[in-house]
Formats: structure tokens, C-alpha cells, sequence
């Protein structure tokens, strides 16, 4: 589905990642660990297609073709999703009209119809009943007043909504309580399957208890020193990074 | 909005291409009596005299002129002017043959006010609205109007009102707005040509919104509207005007004023969308538009509320205001006001608190874009007898791109221990993060952009009637088109 080609990138001048490499199949889980500042959250967005990266080397190939002179909406409308670490607030714009005009722009990219109102409403109760998430949500303001549990629910739900072949999770764990964790993870586990794949980043193996991967990598310095399967997760709890980071 | 984006690729390629063009921009063919430019006692007499106002009347506009003579073009609003010429432009302007009913308008007319989506056709009238439909000098037609007569309303151009209703407009005129208020006040009373005129007698509560639709179209003329609102004790109305003017590259100058008067019980939703010429992107032409409003609470419990979208011309000085002279009256004045390129608005209000138990609400939302300058100015006067008065201000500006600017003067004068005030003020950047979110979910940087100011709009647009928060709606987003990437 994807693949990461000796990825070099900087941000105004420092280098951030060096040299990275990654293939993520179709129907794959994989999970990136490693300590504070490996660039992690950086991989992230560039591969979301944020502006403020340099990209000084390499390339990002996703469904047989470089995505790196794409906008951040042409990469969405091609299915990669990006659940934030921090999601943005949009005060006075509620999250059903939010979500609604992501998914008609998304419809409209690929040709398909788009959705009424009401057609919309369905799909939305039906998605938020499916994680079992309160429908207020909806209603209120994008993010505006939401607790950091609800806005991390809240990006799982989007991601429920729009359906993306590639999803990204940046860090959605963190700030959770141990309900809230299962149910961002009930989330990813129903959209699993074998068209879709996962990139999960996380600092806590607690999470791959609920989401468990087929491949786990641990990032250091810009550059996946090892990969393994979720073995390494354990491993690196009980160990730390500091072994690999020589 | 989303079915329309069905279009065929020609459609939308036409469409883009034609992006950032102001799309009322065009100018009606039809043969027009303009007076000479310039302005003396002939010109207010010929003005008078071909309205055939009364004595009292050509008095009144008069006396107007001497002291706009006397006085001085304010100079204390944060606007960055060239010299207005007033002998430069022509006073009056009208279509030459005048119609007597709907069947004679000049067909080019009717097709104009097709093109802004207000059809006049018996036929095809907008249901439940009743319009008055105001070209250059001169008010053309007003639809429902004897429909609304049934009930005693009355909806007419000001000069008809001038001549079937004499002696309420003799009662009211200038009661609110002085003849020699400010200098622009004065020259409208000089000047004033037509706008719309509205009673609502004891008890009514009008059917229908009411809504006048001015549209600029000659060169080198002046707009002086004049209008005047009149709700009778626990009565209520709502009405909403909307403007328009062709693209040309000199400016051209609006200078209205509008009286609004609400007895015990009554109240008035006033409801403005600017959208005269701004002028092209560097600056050249569009419409200076200096407004006086103001609105005289004068019976116990009654209520103004104003609500303007100014997304228009090239100047903006307009403070739609209102007195607060009964016991328990509201006031109230939402606002959204956005400049790109080389636009600037200086706009607020001012609320005048001297009964007791007033209430006033003043919520003012800027955007600024482009080169775009963005004032709030505004006044809350707690005066010596307003026993309990009570104002809420919330005053937020959003800035796009590096060279705009946003600024706000608020005055505040308490003169009675007893008042609550609060004031709220933020300005902010249109954050990047909060675009490239929506970007992530699929949304285009404008479509983005737009989303994100409509929703910074909300508390303004929820304010208008329906059909015309749509419109505020989609305006808002045409206007700011080019102000990203």
C-alpha cells in the first residue's frame, strides 16, 4: 500500500529524519516506537503531506505512485487519514457540518455521489452507535470545549466516517483512560480488514494490548533501528530504548 | 451548495476562471436623466422639486445644506481616504421614463434585477417577502404593498410617502438622526433622494419580511438613501436591505441614513448585506459608503436589533446605533465586517443607555484579508438616570495573511454605579493548523478557509433571517476567494 524510500527530512535545516525506510502492505497493522524527539510525529505529517518539512532525499510511494507533490486533501481524498496528537479546534463549525463537508469533498474527488443531510445523519448514528460514543458529539463545536478524551474519540469516529485505506494514529493513546482506550481501539479493530492498513504510533505498549500489530519498528534518531513483531513492544518496556540507541 | 458542484467540467472551468470577479459588476443600458455634478440650493431645490415635496420639506433639506456647508468631514476615523470631490458628482440620476406599474419598467430593468436574483414579475415574486426596489434616485417598485395594506402596514418608496402619508413623515423625520447630525447626515438631509418607508400600526405584527434592494448603475452619481422605520406601541417587523453597484474605476459615494423609531413593546430587526463594488484589487474604484443609523428606543420594554454583513465597498464608516430611552429596552448590534485587498472598514455601534433596567448586546466579528483594514469602533453610555443597565460586548478579529490589520476603539462612558459591563476582545490568526486539519479530511484550502471563518461567523449569521444567512453565507466565501496560496 505504502512505501517509505530512504526518507530524508528537515525542518529549517535540522535534520529530523535520516534515511527511512517502511513498506506497509494492504490488511497490515504496523506500530512505530521510540523515544521523545526520534521524529515519530514528524513522519506523521509528512506523510500527511504537511508544508513544513524539507524533504531532501528519498520518496513516499503510496498505491504505485509518489505522493510527494501532492496537497494534504488530494492525499486524503486518496484514502490516507491522519488521527492528530493534538486535534484542532474550529469553534462555531459543529462536527456533523465538519465532518459532512470532508466526506462530499472526498466523494465529490473520486467521483461518487454526494451525501444529503439526512443520508448523512444515518451514516453518522449508525457510525457512532457502532463505537458506542455519545450523539451529542455531533452537534457541538469541532473540538471546541472537548475533553482530550473526546477529541481523541472524536478523530476515531472521523476516521469511521470517512473510511481511509491508510490511517495514521499519532500518539491517540495518549491522555486516555483505560474505557477510552478501548474504545479508540474497538474503533481501529472494526476497520481493520484486508484492504485497509494501520500505522499506529505510540510510546506505550498498553496500547497494542487492544491493538495488536503485525509488525512493530522503533525509531531513533530519524531512522528505524529494528523492527520485530509485538514481542518487541514487550521487550522494549522492559528494556527501554537506550539499548538501541547507540 | 453541494448539488450545484455537480456541474459539467466546462462549467466549473468557466466558473474558476472567472473566480475573484465580482459578479454584480454589471451596468443596466437604459436611458437616464442625470443633473449636472455638483451641489447648490438649485440642485436641493430641483430634488425637492421633483419629488413635489412640500414647503416644510424643501425647508427641512434646506436648512440641512446651510450647516453641511459650515461643517467639516470627520476626520477621526482610522481610514486612509482620497479627497471626495463633492462637486464631482451628480445628485440625482433616474431612468427616463418612469413606470407607473410593474408592466412598464424598462424590460433591461426587470433583467437587471433578474441577474441579482430578485425577480419582479408578479409572477415570480419571492414568497413571503414584500421588496422595494430602489435604482439609483429613484424607488421604482414596491411588491405587497396592498397586501400589506390590508393590516394597515404601510411599505412605500420615501417619496410616495412623502405625498400619501405627509404627516407622519413630517411627525417623524429627523426626529432621531438631527438634520445636522455629522457631516454626512447632513448631506443626505440636503440630498437624500429615496429609500423606503415603513409604519406598523398599534399591535401588528408584519407578515412578511420587508426588504429594499439598492442598486447603484449610473457613473459619477451619488446614492442618498433616506429611510425611516416606524413601529407602533407592541407591534414588530423585520426588515433586511441589500446593495449593489457595477464595477467601475472611479469610487462613487453612498450616503445614507436611516431612522428607526419603536414605542412601548415594539420591536425592530433591522438587517443589512453590503455588498457594493469593493474595487479591484489594487484599490481603484468601489463605492465609499458612509452610513448614519440609528435606531430611538423611545417606548418601555422595546427592542432594536441590528445586524449588518458588510463583506462591500471600498470605504466603510457606518455605526448603526441605538438610544436606549425607554425602561427596559434592548438594544442590540451584530456584526460581520470583512476587508481583503485594499478595502477598509471603520464600523461599530454605539448604545446609549438612559432608561432603566437597558439592556444592550454588541457582538462585532472582523476578518481582514489581502491588504484589508478592519475597525470596531463602539460606544456604551451609561447615563446618570439608567438605573441597572447592562451591556455584553464581544469584539473578534481574524486576520489572514501578513498584511492586514485589525483594530479596536472601544469607548466606554458610566455615569450611573449601578451598570454591569463586560467586554470580551481576541484577535487571531487563521491558525495553519486549523487549515492543513481540514485539508487532512479532504477539504480544499479555500473550501477550508471558508469553513473555518463561517464558523467564526456564527454567532452573527444565526442572527439573520434564513434565506439570507444562506446568501451571508455564501457571500462571505465568494469575497474571500484569493486570499489563500
Amino acid at each position: 500500500m505504502i512505501e517509505i524510500v530512504n526518507l530524508h527530512a528537515e525542518v529549517q535545516g535540522q535534520k529530523i529524519l535520516n534515511g527511512l525506510n517502511l513498506k506497509i502492505n494492504k490488511g497490515e497493522v504496523h506500530s512505530i516506537m521510540g523515544p521523545n524527539g526520534s521524529g515519530k510525529s514528524t513522519l506523521a505529517a509528512i506523510l500527511a503531506g504537511k508544508e513544513d518539512y524539507d524533504i531532501t532525499d528519498g520518496d513516499i510511494i503510496y498505491k504505485g505512485e509518489s505522493i510527494l507533490d501532492l496537497a494534504p486533501d488530494e492525499r486524503a481524498q486518496q484514502g490516507i487519514f491522519l488521527a492528530f496528537q493534538y486535534p484542532i479546534e474550529i469553534p462555531g463549525v459543529s462536527n456533523a457540518y465538519f465532518l459532512r463537508e470532508a466526506l462530499n469533498s472526498i466523494n465529490k474527488a473520486r467521483g461518487n455521489p454526494v451525501l444529503k443531510p439526512v443520508e448523512f445523519g444515518k451514516l453518522a448514528k449508525q457510525k457512532i452507535k457502532m463505537l458506542k460514543m455519545d450523539e451529542t458529539l455531533l452537534k457541538r463545536s469541532l473540538n471546541e470545549g472537548f475533553s482530550g478524551g473526546e477529541k481523541k474519540r472524536n478523530e476515531i469516529l472521523q476516521m469511521a466516517i470517512l473510511e481511509p485505506l491508510l490511517s495514521i494514529l499519532d500518539e491517540t493513546d495518549s491522555g486516555l483512560d483505560i474505557d477510552a482506550l478501548q474504545i479508540v481501539a474497538n474503533g481501529v479493530n472494526s476497520l481493520r480488514n484486508e484492504e485497509t492498513a494501520f500505522l499506529v504510533i505510540t510510546h506505550y505498549q498498553r496500547l497494542l494490548d487492544y491493538i495488536v500489530p503485525d509488525f512493530v519498528h522503533v525509531l531513533v534518531k530519524g531512522k528505524i533501528v529494528k523492527s520485530g513483531d509485538k514481542s518487541l513492544a514487550l521487550e522494549l518496556e522492559s528494556k527501554g530504548y537506550s539499548w538501541l540507541e547507540d | 451548495m453541494v448539488e450545484e458542484l455537480k456541474i459539467d467540467n466546462d462549467q466549473a472551468t468557466k466558473e474558476m476562471l472567472e473566480k475573484n470577479d465580482y459578479k454584480y459588476g454589471f451596468v443596466t443600458d437604459v436611458e437616464q436623466e442625470i443633473i449636472p455634478k455638483g451641489i447648490n440650493e438649485d440642485v436641493v431645490r430641483f430634488i425637492s422639486n421633483k419629488k413635489n415635496e412640500p414647503e416644510w420639506l424643501l425647508d427641512f433639506r434646506l436648512k440641512a445644506y446651510r450647516k453641511w456647508l459650515t461643517m467639516e468631514e470627520p476626520s477621526w476615523a482610522k481610514l486612509n481616504i482620497e479627497p471626495i470631490d463633492y462637486n464631482g458628482i451628480s445628485y440625482f440620476a433616474a431612468p427616463k421614463e418612469m413606470p407607473k406599474s410593474l408592466d412598464e419598467i424598462d424590460p433591461e430593468i426587470i433583467d437587471t434585477y433578474n441577474k441579482l436574483g430578485i425577480p419582479l414579475e408578479e409572477q415570480k415574486q419571492l414568497e413571503g417577502i414584500a421588496i422595494d426596489v430602489v435604482f439609483d434616485s429613484v424607488s421604482l417598485v414596491t411588491t405587497f404593498k396592498d397586501k400589506l395594506a390590508e393590516v394597515g402596514i404601510i411599505f412605500c418608496s420615501f417619496s410616495e410617502a412623502v405625498i400619501e402619508h405627509e404627516e407622519l413623515v413630517k411627525k417623524y423625520l429627523g426626529r432621531v438622526i438631527p438634520s445636522g447630525d455629522n457631516y454626512f447626515a447632513a448631506l443626505n438631509a440636503a440630498a437624500f433622494t429615496d429609500g423606503s418607508f415603513v409604519y406598523i400600526p398599534k399591535g401588528v405584527k408584519c407578515p412578511m419580511e420587508l426588504s429594499t434592494y439598492f442598486r447603484i448603475n449610473a457613473e459619477d452619481t451619488g446614492q442618498f438613501e433616506r429611510t425611516l422605520i416606524i413601529a407602533e406601541e407592541g407591534s414588530s417587523v423585520s426588515y433586511l436591505e441589500g446593495c449593489t453597484a457595477p464595477k467601475r474605476s472611479t469610487s462613487q459615494l453612498h450616503a445614507a441614513c436611516v431612522e428607526l423609531i419603536a414605542f412601548d413593546d415594539a420591536t425592530i430587526k433591522y438587517s443589512t448585506i453590503q455588498n457594493w463594488y469593493p474595487g479591484d484589487k489594487d484599490g481603484k474604484g468601489g463605492i465609499y459608503n458612509f452610513v448614519t443609523k440609528r435606531g430611538n428606543c423611545v417606548g418601555k420594554n422595546s427592542r432594536i436589533s441590528w445586524t449588518q454583513v458588510e463583506t462591500g465597498s471600498a470605504i466603510t464608516w457606518k455605526y448603526p446605533s441605538c438610544i436606549l430611552t425607554g425602561d427596559n429596552s434592548v438594544g442590540e448590534f451584530y456584526s460581520v465586517a470583512l476587508t481583503n485587498n485594499r478595502q477598509q472598514a471603520d464600523t461599530g455601534t454605539k448604545m446609549i443607555h438612559l432608561g432603566k433596567n437597558t439592556r444592550s448586546t454588541i457582538v462585532s466579528k472582523g476578518i481582514s484579508a489581502g491588504f484589508g483594514q478592519n475597525i470596531y469602533r463602539g460606544l456604551v453610555e451609561i447615563s446618570k438616570n439608567a438605573q441597572n443597565a447592562r451591556n455584553y460586548t464581544v469584539c473578534d478579529s481574524i486576520l489572514i495573511g501578513e498584511n492586514c490589520g485589525a483594530h479596536t476603539f472601544p469607548y466606554i462612558e458610566v455615569k450611573n454605579s449601578s451598570a454591569q459591563l463586560e467586554h470580551e476582545a481576541t484577535t487571531s490568526k487563521i491558525g495553519e493548523d486549523q487549515i492543513f486539519y481540514c485539508q487532512q479530511r479532504g477539504m480544499s484550502e479555500e473550501d477550508a478557509l471558508s469553513l473555518i471563518v463561517n464558523g467564526f461567523c456564527k454567532e452573527v449569521f444565526k442572527e439573520l433571517p434564513f434565506e439570507f444567512a444562506v446568501e451571508a453565507e455564501r457571500l462571505l466565501s465568494v469575497s474571500l476567494e484569493g486570499s489563500v496560496g
